[in-house]
């Protein structure tokens, strides 16, 4: 529970990982270059005083995992969101016998979300049953650009997503969370494109379609199709950073957002290990659009609390205090949100 | 002698980065030398008297997405090949996850699909179609708020090119990225055009100028961030990157470091 000003705010970290990025576990250049990459999205957005050492982040372990996150009790409940990623990484890159020991011990605070890759084919069916009745699954995070093999990455939209996304629905797992990266075949076309989820939520529309880091690099996309399908929510894993070093350009998404999805689909995330909840807690609460955005309402302290909680612990049937609870907004389910944007008023 | 040195001075690194300036990363809609994803160029003269330039290209993180780089690593080829004087051109991408792939196939002269084999299946075509399309959305989006902005009672559908302010960088950009898609450039045309150019119905006209300002943020802040990540990644690379035209001054690149902002 986070508290400023007289509110109170449960909150979801709805994205968490516990990975292994040591050289030890790199299998090739690319599990280095992928560790690379995070931990330069890491130094670019954090504050200063938030920038870790390279060797720290390469590995936190679960000790370390429980103070971060949970660190001066801010937190209420975090997900786990594993990817794989079997081809940069001996033991693959999201913990999973950790994770789960963790969330054993910690049933209260942590959520465990497997993930599954659907070119494993007839045998990942059968893995996924089992991991469902493991881990009592409530979510599963796919990450679309992995690689397996001679493929780079697959697509919500193909016939043996279909068939994981039919036993999903069968063994009651209903959130699905996808990280779209660069997805690498076709190469033809644009390779963030995020199409295929518009194809897989219609045809699903029982299931929740979390859409990671809202889209980025493609939010245009993203609002497009999030704005025609009641069922797809927007992640703010590596969105929600900018607040701090480019509040304007967070200012903007976060107007984009709630034009386009609407203040019950947004989901708070940090991301972790890429960033740690807490100063992106403080710093979301003391956030507001800046004045001369126009085109945009100030954000309210409801619609807060909501992204920060309240809207992940729905899909994850959290027991939320009932004096913290909120109505739903009396908003349309699909197409743009009221109020339109200031500035449009005599369009 | 005086030959000679005429002949060097023909093919300088001035000549070789003007014509890389006119290689655009189709995503955020400038050059590659703004951006500063040239790390080097370097001119040499054979004995024989042939000149081989050498351009090295980097990009912010080592996955960016193949199918941009091959594109700007292809153009970057075909640009300095054109500049009078070379004879031979060795473009190669750093440090990316497919730099090996990429090489080769720019070494052997493979193109698109001779390089990425079974992942490729025609051509990139369509894929910078997609970006010319959302850089003059993003450009009409531009315009059209910085109009609103001064005068909130603008009537967005009514807007004609005539109607912009002559002479400002957005006005400007817009009329190029209109010229380039191929659509009419008269003063009487309508400002406020879906991606293929046809003008919406009045109703729509709210939704569509909405869609493109989602367009806008997007170009804008994905510029901003891979700029940044670029100068995270290589250190002192700030140093080759011009500020972001001043077409673009709806996200400014104001970035705080370090403290609360």
């Amino acid at each position: 529970m986070y508290r400023k000003d007289g509110e109170s705010y449960y909150v979801v970290d709805a994205h968490i990982a516990l990975w292994d990025g040591r050289p030890e576990n790199q299998r090739n250049i690319h599990g280095k270059q992928f560790i690379d990459c995070f931990y330069d999205y890491h130094r670019n957005l954090s504050p200063e005083s938030e920038v870790w050492s390279y060797e720290e982040y390469l590995y936190q372990g679960g000790e370390r995992l429980m103070r971060d996150v949970f660190v001066d009790g801010i937190v209420d409940h975090a997900v786990f969101q594993p990817a794989l990623l079997g081809e940069f990484y001996h033991r693959g890159f999201g913990q999973t016998e950790e994770a789960w020991a963790l969330t054993q011990a910690h049933p209260d605070k942590l959520t465990y979300n497997h993930c599954f890759d659907p070119r494993f084919g007839e045998a990942g069916l059968d893995q996924l049953r089992a991991d469902a009745e493991r881990f009592g699954l409530k979510g599963v995070k796919l990450y679309t650009a992995e690689w397996q093999g001679d493929s780079r990455g697959y697509k919500l939209s193909d016939p043996w997503t279909y068939k994981y996304l039919e036993v999903c629905r069968e063994l009651g797992i209903r959130n699905i969370h996808v990280h779209k990266g660069p997805t690498i075949r076709p190469l033809d076309r644009d390779a963030f494109d995020v199409a295929d989820v518009d194809h897989a939520a219609t045809d699903f529309t029982d299931l929740n379609f979390v859409v990671e880091h809202c889209g980025l690099p493609r939010l245009e996309d993203f609002c497009w199709i999030a704005t025609q399908e009641p069922n797809v929510y927007a992640g703010l894993a590596v969105a929600i950073p900018f607040i701090h070093t480019r509040p304007r350009y967070f200012a903007q998404i976060m107007g984009e957002l709630l034009y386009w999805v609407g203040e019950d689909r947004i989901l708070f995330s940090s991301d972790y290990a890429l960033w740690t909840p807490k100063w992106l807690v403080e710093e979301f609460v003391d956030f507001q659009i800046p004045e001369d955005l126009t085109e945009y309402a100030p954000i309210t302290t409801a619609q807060k609390k909501k992204v920060l909680g309240l809207n992940a612990a729905k899909l994850y049937d959290l027991p939320v205090p009932a004096e913290l609870q909120l109505p739903d907004a009396d908003e349309t389910q699909t197409g743009p949100r009221e109020p339109a944007a200031a500035d449009l008023a005599s369009v | 002698m005086t030959a000679l040195l005429t002949d060097r001075a023909a093919v300088s690194e001035r000549a070789v980065r003007d014509a890389l300036g006119t290689v655009v990363d189709p995503e955020l809609d400038e050059p590659i030398t703004d951006v500063g994803f040239v790390r080097s160029v370097a001119v040499d003269r054979a004995p024989d008297g042939t000149v081989t330039v050498e351009v090295h290209l980097r990009l912010p993180t080592s996955f960016c997405a193949p199918n941009f780089a091959f594109l700007m690593v292809s153009d970057a080829h075909d640009a300095v090949s054109a500049v009078p004087g070379v004879g031979r051109v060795v473009v190669e991408l750093d440090d990316h996850h497919d730099s090996d792939l990429i090489n080769r196939g720019m070494a052997a002269g493979l193109g698109y699909r001779g390089t990425f084999g079974h992942e490729a299946e025609d051509s990139l075509d369509e894929l910078r179609a997609t970006f010319q399309r959302k850089a003059h959305t993003a450009a009409m989006e531009r315009a059209v708020t910085a109009l609103l902005r001064t005068d909130p009672a603008v009537d967005v559908w009514a807007l004609t090119l005539g109607d912009l302010p002559a002479g400002e960088h957005t006005t400007d950009a817009l009329l190029r990225r209109r010229a380039t898609l191929g659509l009419p450039v008269d003063a009487r045309a309508p400002v406020l055009v879906r991606d293929d150019g046809s003008r919406p119905e009045r109703d729509q006209a709210e939704t569509v100028l909405r869609r493109a300002r989602s367009v806008r943020i997007s170009v804008d802040g994905n510029a901003h961030f891979c700029r940044g990540l670029l100068t995270t990644r290589y250190p002192g690379s700030e140093a080759d990157q011009a500020p972001r035209p001043e077409d673009r001054v709806l996200l400014p690149l104001t970035v705080t470091k370090g403290t609360h902002p």
